[in-house]
């Protein structure tokens, strides 16, 4: 009998049974859970120094592939998480962090959005208050303002 | 006072313009590397050649050299090597070559047919001693002076112009610099 329903139920067991196998192969990269998150919760504040806009974490460059097993491998050492943060530093300096460490090199950083944004703040601030203190007519847009609407000159 | 609404957008445009060319300059790529004027770090390793062989850091104790990261997958790389064969003709100091991250067949090849200006190339098959010189693109090179230091990163391929300009006198000056001239 080979009735459509027939046919889809022998597609969707052979789906589950693919989707199976794979989920049977990708169980033992991940032997230790607790391990596994608290590598991805360090590597998520890591830059890939490959690909500059992605974490560690996420990366699936060579090197990022590498440095998460490094991880994993000081972690069982017990490495304690700034303990790892800093090998990452010696290596590849603060380039590396998502959050970089508060310095003179990267103080414009921290605080030039926050300058900005006041820097706005007091201009718009300052705007607002002197049109404040105009007289009402400055603001009339049906005065025209000079000759306009003129039939041309012959 | 007048003309200030017009100067102020004018003057912010010109500093905006400003950073966007000095931005065009940069490239994000080249990351500082902390390693500069620190020691560069321990390792030992066997040879690409003679894989029975071992190689320290401290055997170079004493003398100024370089350490020229290489793998035979590096499309830059094969830019670079003419160069550093070149380069290494004039035998200002002892070039060794750091096979990274490659398979030891591949890496021997790829010096036979593209020449071999190493002294020596270290096996760093896993990448370990890469990742102790924060090493995130090949080619990159480390000029190392006569205490064991990190003086001078070169990140991507040498050009003619950063031999010429950059290595070649730092070299002299370490040289120099360590009694060595």
């Amino acid at each position: 009998m080979s009735n459509p329903f027939v046919k889809g139920l022998a597609l969707l067991c052979l789906a589950l049974s693919l989707s199976l196998a794979h989920a049977n192969e990708a169980a033992p990269a991940v032997a230790d859970p607790v391990l596994e998150a608290r590598m991805l919760e360090i590597t998520a504040e890591l830059r890939c120094l490959v690909c500059q806009n992605q974490t560690i974490a996420d990366s699936h460059a060579d090197l990022a592939i590498d440095l998460r097993q490094q991880v994993r491998e000081m972690l069982q050492k017990g490495m304690t998480n700034q303990q790892i943060t800093d090998y990452m530093t010696e290596r590849y300096g603060d380039f590396v962090l998502y959050r970089p460490p508060f310095k003179s090199t990267t103080a414009l950083l921290w605080i030039g959005p926050g300058a900005l944004l006041v820097l706005g703040l007091a201009g718009l601030v300052l705007v607002l208050r002197r049109r404040s203190r105009m007289p009402e007519d400055r603001f009339d847009a049906e005065e025209p303002e000079g000759p306009q609407d003129q039939p041309p000159s012959a | 006072m007048k003309y200030l609404k017009f100067l102020l957008p004018l003057a912010i445009f010109l500093v905006l313009v400003g950073f966007l060319m000095r931005g065009l300059s940069l490239d994000p790529r080249e990351v500082p590397s902390p390693l500069i004027n620190k020691p560069a770090p321990a390792f030992a390793l066997a040879g690409l050649e003679k894989p029975d062989t071992t190689f320290k850091r401290d055997d170079m104790l004493g003398r100024v050299w370089l350490l020229n990261v290489f793998a035979s997958w590096c499309v830059a790389c094969r830019e670079e090597h003419p160069l550093l064969v070149e380069f290494s003709r004039m035998k200002m100091l002892p070039i060794y070559g750091l096979n990274y991250k490659d398979e030891r067949i591949a890496g021997m090849k790829w010096l036979a047919s593209f020449g071999n200006p190493y002294e020596a190339s270290l096996y760093d098959h896993d990448g370990r001693v890469g990742i102790d010189y924060g090493v995130y693109g090949v080619p990159e090179s480390f000029l190392i002076d006569a205490k064991g230091v990190i003086r001078y990163k070169q990140i991507g391929p040498f050009t003619p112009e950063a031999i010429q300009t950059k290595l070649i006198p730092l070299v002299q000056q370490l040289k120099k610099e360590a009694g060595l001239v």
